[in-house]
């Protein structure tokens, strides 16, 4: 037996994939998700057997190719954030329908709360509606077991099959063992099967009734059946948990004595519930609690609605994460027990901010003083922190930039006077959404700047390589397309690159794009500069930091703090004067050219950085 | 397993500062002496300079989450952390805050301070401010009666060699910046 690691939700996701002899494995990267695909790629690195591991331009095409592999027999997986289940939602309905050979497992991670997410939707509610079975884990120990769960559910019933972990599983960290990787059992082998592969909608009434006889039958299999948590309770009270917030009950009914008290239990599978449960519950007891993130699926298929306390009657909230202090309220009033009543402070936190340096933070600079009164539609990514610049006016979802820009054009196109439009979108978000948005303004004429914010890099998520990176998921070799091409390709006349650290020459190539799309249609201008985070940055030839001072003429008007917003720069409001932190500048340069006053200035014979602070 | 120890620990910092990092040491060490852990941990836009928290359960749990008055202390890496979080603690918690200047002490916790940012420009490794206070925090609460931590400098230590096995120097630098925060305390 090896010793128990300690695993990230997501790394234990990924090798449960790698125990259950899953060779092919997609993914899009997006909060809370991305570390199933990179450490799916890590473990493969010191294995020897073939896998296809990739990521994907978007979750459609991701779903699409690990679908397809199923299809032909193999065991395969994607991986996504939950909006990036709403991309991929096209291929599931369907792919419900025609079914799985190999074991086929969506992982969807959803984000209550929200922590880093647009929604805070339920995939497991996705599950409900494509019709295929949905494991819902309580943390990483628990989902790395249902990953084989999934793989068998999906290959005795031939059915895709969704694990949904939340925030609280793939970002916690828990002892886990490794078990031993399955042999590939699977051969890879395609049966033509036109009727059922490329079924017409004569076909697909057969193949949905055939859905449901599948979903009656797996309401019935043991191995995912609901849970007794607590034998010795006989309250005629009972509470029906799962996912995470099983986790908090289980501690919160032993920290309050009710665990010999109020019977508890878990559900693996909420969708679709099972019915021997549901009878059984009815049967038992007069009154039952359900708690579950983040929509009430489970409660939805409990008819008795005089028994039954949940969201759907507001005894638990319908909006936000179920942290454990409200669960033990909750809990608290349905065992008619007083639990303290708990005072969190309003405290706001720290704001997150674009990094020192970042070259997203000189492009929203420049796009302000080439369009003063423009309107700037933006996207999904670390750029959406342009917010804080005044720079991004909208964010709605991946690639929305681009049309929403158009839907701004065409709603003022009419008026005597039109605003400039500025759109911003990253590079990866722009391969993933953004080209038939783009091919649609070229067509009809859209009167837009869409500047690409190029950093080489998938940032937000951990720098994920894009396809201009020609590099894979295992740092493999790969062909690249590049951004120029495909604008150009889309039929935009005007595409130009620029450096944003020369805050100058591109504020001045912005102008020129902002007045050609008055009269001309869309420009593009790519706005390239490589993320300083990445480990995998290339450095542009001859580049080097610049040290930067504040001479005596700064005034501390505070234009730079405003307008820049950079954290390496440190308004003293007692002195009225602004400093450099020399830990956290990163010797962009770009302050240079933004300060009003010309206060700030390269110094040209750099002395030691630790004396400066301790002087500060 | 050992299911005797129970210590909840909140920690928190802004995005960059390593709180995630000594998280981890301290839960690798809790699994090398046979002690089940939970962390939870803030990943995402808010890693870019905005705040973090980290919860470290050690012992038996199933939610990877403190409740609010539950946790047995604090590692502040911010000195207005424990405004901010303060409520997690019980009273009679360890709180252990970087910061410039000595924060009133509050009846309800013991409250220790140390200026980790001095410490750490000090030794040349400005980075390693969460481990200066780490180091710092190990001796503090080793000195205490009544509040044993699960682990030791040396169970850091042996974490520390492990996980930078590979890179001498990193772990030259990392070892530095805990045993200046350790001394730190003792002086």
């Amino acid at each position: 037996m090896s010793k128990p690691k300690l695993m990230l939700g997501n790394e234990a996701i990924a090798q449960g994939l790698m125990e259950s002899g899953c060779v092919m494995a997609t993914s899009y990267p997006g909060t809370p998700a991305s570390e199933i695909l990179a450490t799916f790629a890590a473990l493969q690195k010191n294995g020897s057997e073939k896998r296809h591991i990739q990521w994907a331009v978007n979750e459609k095409i991701a779903f699409e190719i690990a679908y397809t592999g199923s299809m032909a027999g193999l065991r395969t997986a994607v991986s996504m954030k939950q909006v990036g289940l709403n991309v991929a939602s096209d291929p599931l309905m369907s792919a419900a329908y025609l079914g799985a050979k190999g074991g086929f497992v969506v992982i969807s991670a959803d984000d209550p709360g929200p922590h880093s997410s647009q929604t805070e939707q339920d995939s497991r509610l996705m599950a409900m509606m494509a019709k295929i079975p949905v494991l819902d884990p309580d943390s990483p120990r628990q989902a790395k077991e249902m990953i084989a769960t999934a793989f068998e559910l999906s290959e005795i019933f031939e059915i895709p099959v969704m694990l949904r972990p939340t925030t609280r599983v793939c970002h916690a960290r828990q002892d886990v063992l490794s078990g031993n990787t399955l042999p590939h059992k699977r051969e890879v082998d395609f049966q033509k099967d036109p009727a059922r592969w490329a079924a017409t909608p004569k076909f697909r009434f057969h193949l949905h009734q055939e859905l449901e006889k599948k979903l009656h039958t797996i309401s019935a299999y043991k191995k995912t059946a609901p849970i007794r948590l607590n034998a010795e309770a006989t309250a005629s009270k009972a509470l029906i948990v799962s996912g995470v917030a099983a986790a908090h009950v289980k501690e919160i009914l032993k920290d309050f004595n009710l665990w010999d008290v109020l019977p508890a239990y878990q559900v693996l599978q909420p969708f679709p519930l099972h019915q021997d449960f549901v009878s059984h519950m009815f049967k038992t007891y007069s009154e039952i609690l359900v708690i579950e993130e983040t929509i009430g699926v489970i409660e939805m298929q409990l008819a008795d609605r005089h028994r039954i306390k949940g969201k759907l009657n507001g005894s638990v909230p319908v909006v936000g994460e179920l942290l454990p202090e409200i669960i033990q309220q909750i809990i608290g009033e349905f065992a008619g027990i007083s639990t303290e009543p708990i005072d969190v402070p309003s405290e706001p936190g720290v704001r997150p901010t674009l990094c020192p340096g970042c070259p997203h933070r000189a492009a929203f600079f420049a796009i302000k003083k080439a369009a003063p009164k423009g309107i700037y539609p933006s996207d999904i990514g670390c750029y959406t922190l342009g917010l804080n610049l005044g720079a991004v006016d909208t964010v709605l979802c991946m690639g929305a930039a681009v049309s929403q820009a158009a839907g701004f054009y065409h709603a003022y196109k009419h008026e005597k006077k039109q605003p400039d439009i500025v759109a911003t979108i990253g590079d990866s978000t722009f391969f993933h959404a953004g080209i038939p948005a783009l091919i649609d303004a070229v067509v009809q004429d859209v009167r837009f700047v869409l500047v690409i914010l190029d950093n080489r890099t998938t940032a937000m998520t951990g720098n994920q390589p894009t396809p201009a990176m020609g590099m894979g998921a295992c740092g493999e070799p790969l062909s690249s397309v590049e951004i120029e091409g495909v604008v150009e390709g889309c039929g935009v006349k005007f595409c130009r690159v620029g450096d944003p650290y020369q805050l100058n020459e591109f504020t001045a190539l912005l102008k020129e794009a902002v007045k050609h799309s008055r009269e001309n249609g869309p420009a593009v201008v790519i706005s390239r500069h490589p993320c300083l985070i990445d480990r995998f940055r290339e450095e542009i030839p001859g580049w080097k930091p610049i040290k930067v001072e504040v001479t005596d003429t700064c005034d501390g008007c505070a234009f730079c703090i405003n307008h820049f917003e950079c954290p390496a720069l440190i308004l003293n409001k007692k002195e009225e004067h602004v400093r450099i932190d020399p830990i956290l500048c990163n010797g962009c340069g770009v302050c240079i050219s933004v300060c009003p006053k010309k206060s700030i200035k390269e110094v040209k014979n750099p002395g030691s950085k630790d004396q400066d602070f301790e002087n500060a | 397993m050992n299911d005797s120890v129970n210590q909840q620990i909140v920690i928190s910092g802004v995005g960059g500062q390593g709180v995630l990092f000594i998280t981890r040491l301290l839960a690798e060490a809790a699994i090398i002496k046979g002690i089940s852990v939970f962390t939870s941990e803030t990943h995402g836009m808010a890693q870019r300079g905005g705040t973090v928290l980290s919860h470290l359960k050690v012992g038996n749990f199933s939610s990877p989450l403190i409740r609010p008055g539950n946790a047995n202390g604090l590692l502040a890496l911010k000195p207005d952390s424990l405004a901010r979080h303060g409520y997690f603690l019980k009273p009679g918690a360890w709180v252990t805050i970087n910061s410039r200047e000595t924060l009133a002490a509050e009846s309800e916790f013991s409250t220790y301070t140390i200026d980790a940012d001095k410490l750490a420009q000090r030794i040349h490794n400005p980075k390693s401010v969460n481990l200066v206070l780490l180091g710092f925090a190990l001796a503090m609460i080793s000195d205490m009666t009544g509040n044993n931590l699960f682990c030791n400098l040396e169970d850091i230590k042996m974490v520390l060699h492990q996980r930078l096995a590979k890179k001498k120097q990193m772990l030259n630098d990392a070892l530095k910046a805990l045993e200046t925060g350790f001394k730190e305390f003792r002086n």
